[in-house]
C-alpha cells in the first residue's frame, strides 16, 4: 500500500495532451504482464491508474501513456527525466497472451485504448511464431490523434501483421478511412470462429465493437475487454472500483466478455 | 444452556475486570452518554456507563429514555459502531521528505495501542467477522486493520433489549453472542441481584476470568439469563426474509422501487458512517506549502458521494437512484459474491440514522413483493 | 472482356440475385470510372444516379467556412455511395471525391425507381438490399455522432 520511490528516465509526446514517461525503480519493481496497470503517485497531488504501454520484454524501466486529464495526471505529463514520482504495481489481470497462442488474434483499439494493448503487440510481434494472423484495427478522433505513430508505421511495413486505421473526421490532407473501427473489421483478414479479439478504448467504442465482433463471428468466450473505473486503492479495499461484484483491480481490468455480458449493458452499475 | 463453564460477576466484580483490562495495558473503550446518544468512549470505572438508560429507535428517530431500574447495558446500539477503532475515520498512510534529487517515504507504523471493547454486541461481533474477512481475508491485508483488531479484547453483552430498528436474528447475527468474543456477559438487572452471567471464549478471556471475583453459575442464574436472550429475540423491532437476497436485487435492477426511494434518499451518506461493516473509503495527498513534505492519508468514504465513480467526465453513478441501489445491492448481495457472506447484520442504524427514515427491510419487502423476475 | 452483368453480379449487393431480375436492373446500369481527386457528387445537385463501389475509395465530404473541408466518411469496395436518390427531392447532401482511382457501378436512379414503381416485387427486393446498408451507415453516423474519443474518451 506505501509507493516505491521511481525517477522518470524519459518523456515524451504520443499525441495531443498525451505524454509517456519511462519510468524506473530501484530495486526494479516486478515484472508486468501485458495489460496490467500500476499506481503513479505525483507526491503532494495524488495517485492515479495507469496502464503500462511499453515492451515487457524490456528489462529496465516501464513506460506509462498518459493522458493529461485532472491534477494528478497534469502534474505527472509535467515531469521531467530525474524526477521522482511515486510506484506501487504491477496490479490487475493481465492480456490472456497464453490463450492466443495458436490463434488469430484481432485487436481492437479506440482513442487512448492503444496504450494498454501496446504490450500485447509487442509480445505478439516479439513470439511472432506463436500465434496466427495478427490484425490491429484502430480507430480515433482525428488524424493529429493517432498515437504511436512511428510505431505503427514500422510495423505497417512488416508482411506479417495487417493494420487499418480510420478517424472518426479528418481533413484533405488524411487519405485513410474515416467512420468507425467496426467499418474496419469487414475487411479485415481473419478466422473468426478460431480467433481471439482484444478490444480497449472508451466504453461505448468496446461495446459496439464487441457487437461487430459478434456479428462477424468471433465468440463471446474469445472476446476480452479492458475497463476502467476509479480506483484509489489498487487492491480491492476500498470499495472504488466496483463493477457489480467485480473489483475491476483485481479481478480486471481484462475481462472475458462472456463473464461480463450481462452487466456490461446495465446502465449506471 | 448449561451452567457448565459459566460464572457469575457482580458490579463490583466487573469494576475489577475493567481494572484488570487497564492495568493490562488496554485502552478500555465502552458505551456511554455524549451528545445525548450512547457513543463508545474510554471508559474507567462503572459508574462511567449509561446505568439506567435506554434508547427509543425508529426510522429516522433516536431518543435516550430512562428506565425504571439500573441496568448497566439496557439499551440497542448507538450511531457508532467499533469500525471507528478498527478502521478508523483517519489513516496516516506514510509521509514523504523530498530530498536532492529523490524522495524518500515512510510507512506509518502500525499502531502500538491495545483496545478492549466493553459492550460488543453479537450484530457487532458479527459485523466484526465480516470486516476481518475484507481486511484481512483476501490476498492484500491491510497492516493497521491487522494490528488493531489482533491486540484487541473483545468483551461482549447479550442484549436485553431489542431496538426498535433491530433485526439481528433475521440476518442470524444475534442477539445471542456465541462466538468471536473473549468474554461475554448476560446483564441480569432484576431480582434478586444485579449480576452478570460471564463465560470465557477465548485463551485470553480465560486468563482474565480466572483472576476476576466469580462464583460458579447456578441452573437458576443459568435460566434467567437464557430468558433474557429469549425476550430479546421476540422483540426485534423488524424483521426481514434474507435468504433470497443475492439474486433478488441484481434481477431487480430495473424496478420501478429505485425511483420511489430515490425521490426520498439525501445521499447523505448517514447509512455508511453509522454501518457497522461498510469498509470503503478514499485517500488524501496533502503537502506543505514547499512541497517538501508530503503525506498520503486514508479516510472514510461513502458510495453516496458523486465522486465515488468519477471517471474523467463524469460519474458512472450520477444519479441518486443508482448510488442508493448500489450500496444496498453491495450489502445483501454482491458481498456473497466477494466475501460469502451477506454484508449486514440487521443492526438496523441505517434505518435509524437515516434522515428521512429510509427502512432496507421495507425496501426489500416492496421489491420482493413486485419481483420483476 | 466482362458484361455489364457479369460485373454488377460479381458486387456484394447484387448476391443471389435472380438473373431475371439482374436484367432489368442492369438495364439502369453502367460502368463508370474516377481518376483520383475526381468528384463523385456534389452537394446540392440532383441525386440522379447512386454508385455501387467496384475497387478504390471515396471519401464524403462537407466544406464549411473556418474549417474547410471535412471527411466524415470513407467508402471502400463493397459500399453504396448515396441514398439521397431513393427520397424527394433526390438532392445530395455531401460531395464524394475519389481518393484514389475508382471503378464502380453507376445506376441511373430515375431509371431504376421507375421500374420499382412498374414491377412492386422488383421494388420490395431492391428495398431488402437497400435496408441494410442504410441502416449500417446509420448506425455508424450514430457511434461517430458520440465522439467517444473526445475530450471525456
Amino acid at each position: 500500500m506505501v509507493p516505491q520511490v521511481a525517477h522518470v528516465r524519459r518523456r515524451w509526446r504520443d499525441g495531443p495532451a498525451v505524454w509517456t514517461l519511462d519510468v524506473e525503480a530501484l530495486p526494479p519493481a516486478p515484472r508486468f504482464a501485458p495489460g496490467q496497470f500500476n499506481m503513479l503517485t505525483a507526491f503532494g497531488v495524488g495517485e492515479v491508474p495507469i496502464s503500462v504501454s511499453g515492451d515487457p520484454a524490456h528489462r529496465r524501466g516501464m513506460t506509462h501513456t498518459i493522458r493529461a486529464v485532472g491534477p494528478v495526471t497534469r502534474a505527472l505529463v509535467g515531469m521531467r527525466a530525474g524526477d521522482a514520482l511515486g510506484l506501487r504495481g504491477p496490479f490487475g489481470t493481465g492480456w490472456p497472451m497464453d490463450e492466443a497462442a495458436g490463434r488469430d488474434v484481432v485487436v481492437m483499439a479506440g482513442g487512448v485504448g492503444l496504450a494498454p494493448l501496446r504490450p500485447a503487440l509487442y509480445r505478439l510481434l516479439a513470439e511472432r511464431e506463436r500465434y496466427g494472423r495478427i490484425v490491429l484495427l484502430y480507430g480515433t478522433r482525428s488524424p493529429a490523434d493517432i498515437l504511436f505513430r512511428e510505431e505503427l508505421a514500422a510495423w505497417r511495413r512488416r508482411f506479417d501483421i495487417e493494420i487499418e486505421i480510420t478517424v472518426d473526421h479528418a481533413g484533405q490532407e488524411w487519405h485513410g478511412h474515416v467512420g468507425v473501427v467496426t467499418t474496419l473489421l469487414a475487411h479485415a483478414t481473419f478466422d473468426a470462429a478460431h480467433s481471439i479479439a482484444l478490444v480497449c478504448g472508451p466504453e461505448v467504442m468496446m461495446r459496439f465493437s464487441i457487437v461487430a465482433l459478434r456479428d462477424a463471428g468471433v465468440r463471446d468466450s474469445a472476446i476480452y475487454l479492458s475497463m476502467e473505473r476509479n480506483m484509489k486503492c489498487a487492491v480491492g479495499l476500498c470499495g472504488h472500483c466496483q463493477f457489480g461484484a467485480l473489483f475491476v483491480c483485481s479481478d480486471g481490468p481484462v475481462f472475458r466478455y462472456d463473464l461480463v455480458q450481462d452487466r456490461l449493458a446495465l446502465r449506471e452499475l | 444452556m448449561t451452567s457448565a463453564g459459566k460464572s457469575v460477576l457482580t458490579i463490583d466484580g466487573l469494576q475489577v475486570l475493567l481494572d484488570t483490562l487497564r492495568a493490562g495495558g488496554h485502552r478500555v473503550l465502552g458505551p456511554t452518554i455524549h451528545d445525548q446518544a450512547i457513543v463508545y468512549d474510554d471508559i474507567a470505572s462503572v459508574a462511567d456507563l449509561p446505568r439506567g438508560w435506554t434508547d427509543e429507535q425508529d426510522g429516522g428517530r433516536y431518543r435516550l429514555k430512562r428506565r425504571g431500574d439500573g441496568a448497566l447495558f439496557g439499551f440497542a446500539v448507538g450511531p457508532q459502531s467499533w469500525k471507528t477503532f478498527l478502521h478508523p475515520p483517519m489513516q496516516l498512510l506514510w509521509r514523504a521528505t523530498r530530498g536532492v534529487g529523490s524522495v524518500c517515504v515512510v510507512p506509518e507504523p502500525a499502531t502500538a495501542e491495545r483496545f478492549a471493547f466493553i459492550g460488543v454486541r453479537a450484530c457487532e461481533l458479527q459485523a466484526i467477522a465480516l470486516q476481518d474477512m475484507v481486511f484481512l481475508g483476501g490476498r492484500h491485508q491491510d497492516p493497521h486493520y491487522r494490528a488493531r483488531r489482533d491486540s484487541a479484547f473483545l468483551v461482549a453483552v447479550n442484549c436485553a433489549v431489542a431496538g426498535g430498528t433491530c433485526f439481528c436474528a433475521s440476518m442470524n447475527a444475534g442477539p445471542e453472542a456465541v462466538s468471536g468474543f473473549d468474554l461475554v456477559l448476560t446483564e441480569l438487572a432484576d431480582a434478586p441481584e444485579h449480576v452478570f452471567v460471564i463465560e470465557a471464549g477465548s485463551d485470553a478471556g480465560r486468563s482474565v476470568l480466572a483472576g476476576l471475583p466469580v462464583r460458579l453459575a447456578s441452573d437458576a442464574d443459568v435460566g434467567r439469563a437464557g430468558a433474557v436472550i429469549a425476550r430479546t429475540a421476540a422483540s426485534m423491532g423488524r424483521s426481514m426474509r434474507a435468504d433470497d437476497l443475492r439474486e433478488l436485487l441484481p434481477r431487480n435492477h430495473a424496478h420501478p422501487r429505485w425511483e420511489e426511494v430515490a425521490d426520498r434518499c439525501l445521499t447523505c451518506g448517514n447509512c455508511t458512517m453509522v454501518c457497522p461493516t461498510c469498509f470503503c473509503t478514499s485517500v488524501e495527498d496533502s503537502s506543505d506549502l514547499t512541497g517538501a513534505e508530503t503525506a498520503r492519508t486514508r479516510r472514510w468514504d461513502s458510495c453516496f458521494t458523486m465522486d465515488f465513480s468519477h471517471l474523467h467526465g463524469g460519474s458512472v453513478r450520477a444519479s441518486a437512484l443508482s448510488r442508493y441501489r448500489q450500496w444496498i445491492t453491495h450489502k445483501f448481495s454482491t458481498w456473497h459474491d466477494q466475501f460469502g457472506a451477506s454484508g449486514c447484520v440487521g443492526c438496523g442504524r441505517c434505518i435509524t440514522w437515516c434522515p428521512v427514515g429510509i427502512d432496507i427491510t421495507e425496501e426489500v419487502s416492496a421489491i420482493r413483493s413486485s419481483d420483476l423476475r | 472482356m466482362e458484361n455489364l452483368e457479369q460485373i454488377i453480379r460479381k458486387h456484394p449487393f447484387f448476391a443471389d440475385m435472380p438473373a431475371a431480375v439482374m436484367c432489368v436492373v442492369a438495364e439502369c446500369a453502367r460502368n463508370v470510372r474516377f481518376e483520383a481527386r475526381q468528384c463523385l457528387c456534389h452537394e446540392g445537385h440532383a441525386a440522379d444516379q447512386f454508385f455501387l463501389l467496384r475497387h478504390g475509395r471515396v471519401a464524403l465530404e462537407v466544406s464549411a467556412p473556418g474549417r474547410g473541408t471535412i471527411t466524415f466518411k470513407t467508402l471502400r469496395e463493397g459500399d453504396l455511395v448515396g441514398v439521397s436518390w431513393l427520397v424527394p427531392p433526390y438532392r445530395w447532401s455531401h460531395d464524394a471525391r475519389a481518393l484514389a482511382l475508382v471503378g464502380a457501378v453507376a445506376i441511373d436512379a430515375a431509371c431504376l425507381r421507375g421500374k420499382c414503381e412498374a414491377d412492386h416485387d422488383l421494388g420490395y427486393d431492391m428495398m431488402k438490399r437497400f435496408m441494410p446498408a442504410l441502416i449500417a451507415q446509420l448506425q455508424s453516423a450514430q457511434m461517430q455522432l458520440l465522439d467517444v474519443y473526445g475530450a471525456y474518451a
